[in-house]
């Protein structure tokens, strides 16, 4: 799952396919390429296709119908709300803790980092389960909102909180690991020549951790985008106001109709379509220049 | 590699590790403790009854039981997926393997109407399976399909750097000393294997559990049949049941919390393992 997984294709099954002692007789190797390549179609192709085709299946005026349909835009709106809040606070603590983690060292960095990753092992519905009962009529800081008038829950502010914690460890973990592959040296070197912290960190680390930061920013606005569960819970589906692309989706679909709530997804598989474009670019372009040297030792002389 | 310098010559360690902590416990770790001292207003009798319901536990069965299977089928096709990935070349594959993280980047909403209109009784497989009698949508089998599809990339993804990793020579020792292909691969590849099949299986199987969006539209979510445990908090929520729900959760989190640490360890288990190789 990092972003520079070593994909060094042709090389790698070329060399196992050459040689004797690592090749399979042909009929088994091609059993296992039709049983990948049929798991493949049913699971993961299929139901890519289908949002599409469903979505088209009433022509292309349905289509675009329901997408400029005053509740799907202002879900629409909501969502790059939503994602455009949480992902720079999630951005900004990623860096601020793969430089904590990656550039020093201090006790209890090992359980920092699993305290770290731990929102992914939370359910979503949990998650949204977790700010209702803080922020919600009955929960801790209900009386006090109410008495205020700040609404959190079945509210945008419910929907950003939920959304941070769904997507908190996405830009920390793609940076930490690549962070503490690249060392402190050249930061280091930067210092002792007189560069200021803020220099070395726009100068040095930045450009090192562009694409890995990318990768991580691309796939948290993916999941704060794509965010169903944990939203659910604190949105309070209310139509044109809390709603966000995912919620207008269910919506729409238990309403039987099925070719907007289609036409309403395939903005999202779209949006996913076009992050797994990005990752593919991000690890192309990870293994160019600065890996160079570590694929050519992977390949014995 | 790494100087060991006794002082610290990079600036900002005390900004950056202040604001991972604050930001970390206003976020995550202040809201979570929220739900265990929710829980504990609960007596312990209340909290037992509550958990144990007969509607709960038939959920855990359902959740953990799909999850598991699910698991465990993504192991082998994600082990056959990934060994192809990596050893074979066919048309095509860059694309499959660049679509193989597509359950990480599509919205779970969307994958569960895709997968329901599949599945379904009008649908592109489901005309042709129900006359079979296997009804997948709106029954246990739902449930299985849409965690199948969801955790497939987390064994693939855990599984495929390891293989790459791998050099030739491991088999050609093997097959010199007289090892065919199977045997090579089940005394000598497996175990190198291993601990990266089964970190890509817990985490596949801790997403399983968890899951929500993908499967309440496939599932049918008839209580004690298909109803999983996320949707019943979700229906004890809609009832204004907070403490019900906060009790199932609790049940969920240290389940999780669990499989959380299981996985590190695992983990750590696997990048000692490779290193060794």
């Amino acid at each position: 799952m990092s972003a520079v997984v070593a994909t060094h294709w042709i090389a790698c099954a070329q060399r196992f396919e050459k040689n004797a002692a690592t090749r399979e007789p042909a009929w088994v190797k091609r059993v296992l390429i039709a049983i990948a390549l049929t798991f493949f179609g049913l699971f993961l192709l299929l139901p890519l296709m289908t949002v599409f085709a469903e979505a088209l299946r009433k022509g292309w005026q349905v289509y675009f119908a329901a997408l400029v349909e005053p509740d799907a835009l202002s879900a629409i709106y909501l969502t790059l709300l939503v994602a455009a809040i949480s992902v720079p606070l999630n951005l900004v603590f990623g860096v601020a803790a793969a430089w904590a983690i990656a550039k020093f060292d201090f006790r209890g960095k090992q359980l920092l980092t699993t305290l770290i990753d731990l929102p992914f092992s939370v359910s979503p519905v949990i998650v949204g389960l977790i700010f209702v009962l803080l922020f919600g009529m009955q929960g801790w800081f209900g009386p006090w909102l109410m008495a205020h008038d700040v609404k959190i829950i079945f509210a945008v502010p419910g929907l950003v909180l939920a959304t941070i914690f769904v997507t908190f460890p996405f830009v920390a973990r793609e940076l930490i690991p690549l962070m503490e592959a690249q060392g402190r040296e050249e930061e280091e070197a930067a210092i002792v020549l007189g560069a200021s912290g803020w220099q070395t960190f726009w100068r040095i680390t930045l450009p090192n951790i562009k694409w890995g930061l990318l990768y991580g920013v691309i796939l948290c606005n993916a999941r704060a985008m794509g965010e169903f569960g944990a939203v659910s819970v604190v949105s309070g589906h209310i139509r044109g106001r809390t709603n966000t692309l995912p919620l207008q989706v269910e919506i729409l679909y238990n309403e039987y109709q099925f070719a907007a709530a289609f036409a309403v997804a395939s903005l999202l598989a779209l949006l996913a379509l076009l992050t797994l474009v990005v990752k593919s670019l991000v690890e192309w372009r990870g293994r160019q220049p600065s890996n160079a040297g570590e694929e050519s030792q992977g390949v014995p002389a | 590699m790494r100087a060991g310098k006794p002082y610290r010559v990079l600036p900002g360690f005390p900004l950056a590790l202040g604001y991972t902590l604050v930001y970390l416990s206003l976020i995550v770790l202040i809201p979570l403790g929220a739900v265990f001292l929710k829980s504990a207003t609960l007596s312990w009798e209340q909290f037992w009854a509550v958990i144990s319901a007969p509607r709960v536990l038939a959920s855990y069965r359902i959740s953990f039981g799909a999850s598991l299977l699910a698991a465990a089928i993504n192991a082998v096709f994600g082990l056959i997926f990934a060994w192809v990935l990596v050893r074979y070349r066919f048309p095509g594959k860059r694309i499959v393997d660049a679509l193989v993280d597509l359950p990480f980047a599509l919205p779970t909403a969307v994958a569960g109407i895709a997968l329901t209109a599949i599945y379904a009784g009008n649908g592109w497989l489901g005309q042709w399976l129900e006359p079979l009698g296997l009804k997948v949508a709106f029954t246990p089998l739902g449930i299985l399909v849409a965690l199948i599809f969801i955790g497939l990339p987390f064994v693939v993804r855990t599984v495929q750097p390891v293989l790459e990793d791998l050099d030739a020579e491991l088999e050609e020792a093997a097959a010199s000393l007289g090892a065919d292909r199977w045997q090579t691969f089940q005394r000598v590849l497996l175990p190198v294997l291993l601990p990266a099949l089964l970190t890509g299986f817990a985490l596949a199987f801790a997403r399983g559990v968890g899951e929500y969006g993908s499967v309440i539209f496939i599932a049918g979510n008839v209580p004690l049949v298909s109803e999983i445990t996320p949707l019943l908090i979700i229906t004890k929520l809609e009832q204004y049941d907070y403490v019900g729900a906060t009790a199932i959760a609790v049940v969920m989190l240290v389940v999780s919390f669990i499989l959380l640490f299981l996985i590190n360890g695992l983990q750590f288990w696997a990048n000692r393992s490779r290193a060794r190789i």
